[in-house]
């Protein structure tokens, strides 16, 4: 079934949200802006934008260390991220979980994760209480090749599969865990393989083409929307910069300069705008134009974060309980 | 001397007992090529092959267990887990199995294994990379808990660790890796058990660990500006505890700070505390006061996390109210 025109554009939208966000937040990082850990997403893109566009409002997801990209696609606001990552009261976390931790229940972001691996059981937990509570939720957990070794991946999927759980388990294979290439993580090659050990649908994709992504998701939606059970979805992609900001050389102590370039000619954001072209769904001053409006939305949210303020001393001791009041 | 870094001081343990018994064996994630997140294993995967120097899967339960099985069998390795946060996804492993074995099966077998890791607030990485958990681990009998404070320790104390044939948690610092001291070329032993004095002094005892030495030893500078004597005592190892150091210097000073960046409410700071109640209640001339992080989460804002660490600006408040007893 060809997908609307409006669709399309939006996934582009938040292609490019995703990758002109990222690589602002490189530069605001290099020049001392944004404290802490940044790990980012960028050649990424087409994952958690395919996978999210074929989500609801009021699905789930769980996020990893690398989230930007996953809770920008699922709706995030871009003032309160960006505000976060600057450590201000006005960020999603009031400041206290800076980049590895957004999260607003508002759109179903059941939090970014910084314990890899961490968020496999509790997608697994919010696709079980959508069952218990008799709607249509569905579920879906953001992971990496390397997290997948972690015992929750194994102890979240038998669980899932014996309940029938509506959860969609999304692998990113983007082939490092920190400097561990995948072949020295694990002896077999595609991950999804691991989802025949739990009587569940496995699937590998190209995770740099957003419409193949978003066509698995769906179909694993659908599935999860009737009841029949959760699905396993690797997708291949690739990480360009280092681990994270700070890597030297974006990583080059660990892999070659040859396939960082290799991988940059499968930039899955222009990629999906020839594609755009080609099908004649938009034209190039379009697509510049949507870009530009992007843009805009980004210096607005690094305008709202730098002259926004930093949490109040006494706000240390704030939300460590459910206030009782 | 020559002087080298804490971090540089730990490589060389290894190496030494690397080259001295092929029974020493590393495991953790990124340790080979990489080097270790904070460069501790930097060059031990060239000199001594991958066989000995093994980058794991992210599978903290997996390899730490593999780390008993191992140690229990005739190796002796040494285990590193990323940051100490991450020891709660392999607690079974360390709590129920490593500490345990030599115990339950009644003086059969031993478990000469090190599991490295380290502890400390201020890099901006919040609550889940930034915990200060070593009280935990002196609740578990069987295990012992070494926190080195200087690069001469840090050297002699793991060279003991390793050559020790029971479980030793050995706790580093993260932001203590940089700092530059004296450290002999040869191989040497610092002993379990024996405290350092690291300052003398009169007034006021205040008995740090690992992080809180240097800031104890700055506001003992301070103090003695407005003519107060600190004398400054480094346990050095956590479990087994110098009490006798401790309490000597308790008895000759009256009055006592306690101080660990671990949370106040059951800390080390704590238990040292109730040792010096029930054993030297009658010196006190004043009460016992902690100085530890507040009972709450790692924030990730700088100001707030500036505010969680204990430091001079937290000590010194401490220093004068004891002294106006
Ligand atoms: C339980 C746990 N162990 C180790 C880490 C340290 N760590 C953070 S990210 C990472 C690599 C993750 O690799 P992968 O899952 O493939 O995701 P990617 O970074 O490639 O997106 C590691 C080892 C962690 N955060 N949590």
């Amino acid at each position: 079934m060809p997908i609307e025109r409006e669709i399309l554009l939006q996934m582009y939208q938040s292609m490019v949200t995703i990758r002109q966000f990222e690589e602002r937040i490189a530069d605001l990082y290099a020049r001392g802006l944004v404290p802490g850990l940044a790990h980012l997403y960028t050649g990424q893109e087409a994952v958690a934008v395919g996978i999210c566009s074929a989500l609801r409002d009021d699905d789930y997801i769980t996020s990893t260390h690398r989230g930007h990209g996953h809770v920008i696609a699922k709706g995030s606001k871009l003032n309160e991220m960006m505000a976060e990552l600057f450590g201000k009261k006005s960020g999603y976390c009031k400041g206290k979980g800076g980049s590895m931790h957004i999260a607003d229940m508002d759109i179903g972001i059941l939090g970014a994760n910084g314990i890899a691996g961490g968020g496999l059981p509790i997608a697994t937990g919010a696709g079980w209480s959508a069952k218990w509570r008799k709607t249509d939720q569905v579920s879906v957990c953001f992971f990496g090749d390397n997290s997948s070794n972690n015992g929750t991946f194994h102890e979240s999927l038998n669980l899932a599969a014996q309940f029938k759980l509506p959860v969609i388990y999304v692998c990113e294979n983007n082939l490092y865990g920190i400097s561990n290439p995948h072949e020295n993580q694990t002896p077999i090659r595609d991950l999804s393989v691991r989802a025949m050990a739990y009587d569940m649908p496995g699937q590998t994709v190209d995770g740099n083409s957003v419409l193949e992504v978003f066509e698995a998701a769906q179909k694993a939606a659908k599935r999860a929307r009737a009841q029949e059970g959760p699905s396993l979805i690797e997708c291949k992609t690739y990480r360009w910069r280092g681990h994270h900001e700070g890597d030297p050389n974006q990583g080059e102590r660990y892999r070659s300069r040859e396939e960082i370039a290799q991988w940059r000619k499968k930039d899955p954001v222009e990629r999906f705008a020839k594609y755009l072209i080609k099908e004649k769904e938009a034209t190039k001053a379009e697509l510049a134009e949507l870009d530009d409006a992007v843009t805009a939305r980004i210096n607005e949210s690094v305008e709202f974060a730098r002259s926004s303020e930093f949490p109040l001393l006494e706000e240390l001791y704030h939300d460590i309980y459910v206030n009782e009041g | 001397m020559r002087q080298i870094t804490y971090c540089k001081a730990l490589n060389e343990a290894l190496d030494q007992c690397m080259a001295a018994d092929d029974a020493v064996v590393l495991l953790g994630e990124d340790i080979g090529q990489f080097g270790g997140v904070f460069q501790v294993t930097a060059g031990l995967m060239n000199k001594y092959g991958k066989e000995r120097v093994v980058d794991v899967p992210i599978a903290e339960a997996g390899f730490v267990g593999a780390g008993v099985g191992a140690a229990l069998t005739g190796m002796r390795p040494v285990v590193e887990i990323m940051f100490m946060d991450f020891t709660t996804v392999c607690m079974d492993m360390i709590v129920n199995q490593m500490a345990k074995m030599h115990y339950m099966f009644g003086g059969r077998g031993k478990v000469p294994m090190v599991l490295r890791t380290n502890i400390g607030a201020g890099r901006g990485t919040a609550a889940q990379h930034s915990q200060s958990l070593q009280s935990w681990f002196m609740q578990v009998p069987g295990l012992y808990v070494a926190a080195p404070a200087t690069p001469y320790d840090a050297k002699g104390l793991l060279i003991e660790a390793i050559r020790n044939d029971n479980p030793v948690m050995f706790v580093e610092h993260k932001k203590l890796y940089i700092t530059k001291g004296d450290v002999p070329e040869e191989d040497y032993t610092v002993p379990f058990g024996k405290a350092a004095i690291r300052h003398e002094g009169s007034d006021i005892t205040i008995v740090a660990t690992l992080a809180m030495v240097q800031r104890a030893l700055d506001a003992a500078k301070l103090a003695a500006e407005k003519g107060i004597s600190v004398e400054v005592i480094d346990p050095r190892t956590l479990v087994p505890l110098d009490k006798e150091t401790i309490l000597n210097s308790v008895k000759k000073t009256g009055k006592v700070i306690v101080s660990d960046e671990g949370h106040k409410t059951c800390g080390a700071a704590a238990e040292i505390s109730a040792i010096i109640a029930e054993e030297a209640v009658e010196y006190l001339k004043a009460p016992v006061v902690r100085v530890c992080s507040p009972d709450t989460p790692v924030p990730f804002s700088p100001p707030l996390e500036q505010a969680f660490i204990p430091d001079v600006k937290d000590l010194m408040p401490a220093i004068e109210r004891l002294a106006q007893y």
